[in-house]
Parts: C-alpha cells; structure tokens; sequence
C-alpha cells in the first residue's frame, strides 16, 4: 500500500454503478432486458462536458485503471502510470471515465451476476457479446453522464479494437482514438491460442459446462492453465530471458516433475493469482469477443472502405517486441486509414516488455501519447485547458 | 521558413494530398496544412521530430524508409516530397522510382555537391569536402551518396523523368542570376520539380 497517496496519483476513487432498463440487443440475436456497468472517473466534467476521454479495457481489465480503493490496496489501478495529474491522460484536464464491460466479473452484468429470469447464476447461458455490443452500452453511459461527444476515446489490444469501433459506429461522436498494440482483427494464430485457452478451461472437469458457481466449484486448473499460456504471448522472449534465464531453484536437476525453473514457478504463480480475481465463464466470453472483432467483414475485407466513416483524428502506438498483436497490425489499421484520408500518427515504439509494454510507462510511448492529447485538449477546450492549468499549480 | 521550403512552397497548389518523405519536425508540412490546406503524411524515424510533429497536429508515420514504401499505393498522392534527405538514402535511384509510383509529381532538394567550395576544397586540400551546410566528417556523416547538380539531371534523362523546374540556391538558400546561370558550380542546394514523362 502506498504510505502516502503519491502526488501525480488521482488519490482514492469510488466505484459507481448505473443501471439500464432499456433492453440491449446484442449482436448474437439476444436481448438483455436491464443491465449495469460498474466504472470509475477521475477529474472534473467542464461545463460544456467536451473534456471526457473513454478507457477500454482488454482481455482482463476492468473499471479502476486508476488510483487507489483503500489505503491499504497494495497496487494502484492497473493503468495508474498513465492515468493522473500531469500523467499521459492528465486529469488536470481531462475528465476519464474507465469502466467493466459488459460480461465482465468485476461489478458490470455478466456470466456471475444474476439471470432475471431464473433468478439463478448466469454462467455459461450468459449471451456472448461482441466488441459492437460494448461500444453500444459505453454509448449509453456516455448519454447517461452527459457527454455527446468524447475528446478522446482511448484503449490497448482489445481495448483498441473497442476505440476502432467507436471511430466506425458513432463517427460524430469523438475527436480522437488513441489505438494501441491492437489490430483491426484476429491472425488465425491469435485464434488458435484463444482457443486453446478456452479448451483447457472447458476440459477442466470442476468446469461443469460453465454451471460450476452451481455446483460450488471454480475451474481453477483450466483457468490458471489458460493465463500461463495467455502470459507467455503477452511477454517477448526477450523479455522472459532477461527475467529468468534458466535460473533453477535447486542447485541441480532433480529429474522429477516439481519445479525445476523458476520461471515454471512463476507461470505457475500468475496462473493461480488470476483464478482467485478472475472468472472462467468472462475469460471465455472476452476471448470470443477479441475472435469476433472484424469491422471490415461489412465491406468484403476492406478496412478503408469501413473507415471511411470515421471523422476523428487517430493515435497509433505499437512496440517493437510484440508479437502478439505485432507492429505490422497495427500498421495495417495505419495504412487502411491513410487510403481512407484519415487523419492518422503511428509510433513504432522501441520495447522489451512484448505485448504487456502497452501497460508500462515508457517514455517515447507516454510522450507521444501526452503530446496528442494536449493538442486534442487545446484544441476542444482552447480557452479552458489554460485556466485549468493555472488552476492546477 | 527556411528559404529553399519557401521556393516550395511557391510551386505547391492548395488542397493537395502530400507525402513528405523525412520530414523532420514537419516544418514544411506544418506550413502547408495550415496556410495551404492540403491534407498529408510526413514520414519520420527521429523520436525527438516525430513527437514535435504529434505536437504540433501534423500526422506523422514512423516508418524506414530504407525498409520500403510498398505501403502507399500506385499515383495515391498529388506531391511527394523530400528535402534534404535523398544522398542519406541507400539507393536514391530506386527511391526516385518509388517517390514517383506514389506521387504524381515530386519536388526534391539536395545538397550540390558540385559547388565550387567542394570542388576547391578537394582539389587544394586532397580531403572530402567540410562546410558550414555539410558539417560531417567522412566516416560519421549520414550523407552517404555524395551527387552534384548535374548526376541529378543525368538520372532524371536516363530514367526518363520529365524536370517540371528547378531553382538552385546559395548556402544562404538565396537565389541568384549567377547561380542561374551555372547552377552545378555555384549551387548549394538544388531544387528539382518533377514528373513521370506523360
């Protein structure tokens, strides 16, 4: 826990919870009656409520990127390096609003809240939703909390897939999209890892077809089974070697199964760590998510054609060492927007960290980053960003 | 504006689509954006350029050169540019064909290597020419083709490629009736207009 709440931190921030009664359609053919979506905000909404950014959150992030619940958290939110007064997304400025997505298991509706109709666990009959989905119910929050039109919509990976849809389906209502590490759809690679991370959760047999909150067990093999391999593409070889090498535990072989490497322990401590604040039924339902994700499927293939509608300025970021979500699919998402006549910047950043870099405050990363949204700032609040920032010191 | 981007500047039409190869900190680009509202790209691999570019709200692509344009696609940009940069890159013939696929007219400047204070200065000192415009030394500069006025003109008439207009310039970046007149000697930078011939 911080001893002190440190000064370029948003400090200690509460959940809020909205709710929906107006029934979702999702993408699958089913309709959610009501709904809620837990999210968290840093900053102050101006006046005229122009100074909102949106965080989307990836595969297992939810609605406290920033700061802290407690004193006696042991970790900040788990994007509070680039979140806070005078951080890459300044809350001197900018009003930020992260939240759980919907299907998340962190406070937002999905697979361990309660079915309306059964009054049971959801489980495995919650409805898969789709990337669409998520931009329609953020949409809706965004009308709820007053904000017609965002400064700036913002999200890595899967996150960036959600920024990309927004610039698509309400054009009208962002300045810009801050798109990192993401890709405008899954490689088949990608694909197949998913699904191995769905199988090893599926096959596990505390699993129960997804009705193990029923059965009072949790797929803790499977889903721990699923992160250590999630991890090991998230991280470079590089990055992996420089960590552990082959650093043993034991002076010698022990020739027998236990722990040999300490990186075998450290797969394996990830795995477990995640089982206790994660549930399996989400994790399967992002991974379809992240599979289903393909915008330019309604223009045959053509990214430009799709991105054509989009009217904001866009911020691509992608790191050298990432071969999950590679430089080169984000440059595709780059070049389509360039033949779309799209106002598009692209930084290839120098990284070890893989695909987690997008989570590290490395400097060119949160440079650019911090340069795009104070011009964005300046130029949707070109009176108000100075006053703020007289206010600030 | 440095005075060879504003002899550009003069050639350039507005509401264009612009590709500026090694744009630096998009001086140029910044200029015709804003005064001549032409849409475009600078292309950029310096981190201290490419964050003043995202600064200032011109867009900026970090992308190699060297490694390739095969991204941008055939006659997809009214101009591309490249000031200053052509002698860094490895094969400037081959990026002449590339700069002209993408563009459908290109403006380049270089530095004259014809000038006569590098052609004295070898010829008295026996050592690769130094000046206030080209301060490298031999082996740390990142001019790697040296080329004159005249290799330029020759290239252009070997591959075919129509000059639309040149100017030539001082080290001063000024224009003069002498420099007119023998632009490979008392040129320090030179200025090409061109196009694939019709």
């Amino acid at each position: 826990m911080p001893d002190a709440i440190p000064v370029d931190s948003v400090g200690l921030v509460t959940p809020q919870i909205a709710h929906f009664d107006k029934p979702l359609m999702l993408t699958c053919g089913q309709t959610l009656a009501s709904y809620q979506l837990i999210y968290e905000t840093y900053g102050t909404l101006n006046q005229d409520a122009s100074n909102a950014i949106l965080i989307c959150h990836a595969l297992s992030g939810d609605h406290h990127a920033a700061g802290y619940h407690d004193m006696a958290d042991k970790k900040p939110g788990w994007w509070d390096s680039a979140i806070g007064p005078d951080k890459a997304i300044d809350t001197n400025r900018y009003f930020v609003i992260a939240l759980n997505n919907l299907g998340g298991c962190c406070g937002s509706t999905g697979p361990t809240s309660i079915n309306p109709e059964t009054k049971q666990v959801w489980g495995a009959d919650f409805p898969i939703v789709t990337v669409e989905d998520w931009v329609e119910s953020q949409a809706r929050l965004a009308d709820l909390l007053g904000i017609q039109t965002f400064a700036a919509i913002v999200g890595g990976s899967l996150g960036g897939m959600q920024a990309l849809e927004w610039s698509i389906r309400f054009p009208e209502r962002l300045k810009s999209a801050v798109i990192v590490a993401s890709a405008p759809k899954l490689s088949t690679q990608n694909i197949a890892f998913n699904e191995v991370a769905r199988q090893s959760i599926r096959r596990d047999p505390d699993f129960f077809d997804g009705r193990y909150l029923d059965n009072e067990s949790v797929p803790t093999n499977g889903l721990g089974l699923a992160r250590m391999l999630g991890h090991i593409t998230y991280l470079s070889d590089d990055a992996m070697g420089a960590k552990f090498g082959r650093q043993m535990r034991h002076e010698e072989y022990q020739y027998n199964y236990g722990i040999e490497f300490e990186v075998e322990s450290y797969l394996r401590y990830q795995g477990e760590a995640f089982t206790k604040r994660f549930d399996a039924n989400t994790y399967m339902l992002m991974t379809k998510a992240l599979d289903y994700f393909d915008p330019a499927a309604q223009t045959n293939g053509d990214l430009a054609a799709i991105l054509s509608r989009a009217q904001c300025e866009f911020l691509l970021v992608s790191f050298t060492t990432d071969w999950r979500f590679s430089p080169e699919r984000s440059e595709e998402i780059v070049n389509a927007l360039i033949k779309a006549g799209k106002a598009v910047s692209y930084a290839k950043i120098e990284a070890t960290e893989g695909h987690d870099a997008f989570l590290f405050p490395i400097p060119r990363y949160m440079q650019a980053m911090n340069s795009f949204l104070t011009r964005i700032a300046d130029q949707v609040m070109p009176s108000a960003s100075q006053g703020e920032s007289e206010h600030a010191r | 504006m440095r005075a060879d981007l504003e002899i550009i500047d003069e050639w350039i039409q507005p509401n264009i689509r612009v590709l500026d190869l090694a744009c630096g900190p998009g001086e140029l680009l910044y200029h015709l954006i804003n005064h001549k509202k032409v849409s475009g790209y600078g292309l950029e691999i310096g981190s201290e350029d490419l964050n003043t570019c995202i600064q200032k709200g011109i867009p900026v692509l970090e992308q190699n050169i060297d490694e390739g344009l095969q991204n941008f696609e055939d006659q997809s940009f009214d101009l591309v540019l490249m000031t200053h940069a052509l002698q860094q890159f490895r094969r400037p013939d081959l990026l002449i064909d590339e700069m002209l696929r993408i563009g459908k007219e290109c403006i380049i400047t270089f530095p004259n290597f014809g000038h006569w204070r590098s052609r004295l200065h070898l010829a008295l000192k026996g050592r690769m020419p130094v000046s206030e415009f080209m301060p490298y030394n031999w082996y740390d500069t990142p001019n790697i083709h040296f080329f004159t006025f005249q290799d330029f003109e020759r290239l252009c008439h070997e591959k075919d490629i129509k000059v639309l207009r040149w100017a030539a310039v001082d080290g001063h970046l000024k224009d003069h009736w002498w420099i007119r007149s023998m632009p490979n000697l008392f040129s320090e930078t030179a200025i090409f207009h061109i196009s694939r011939k019709a």
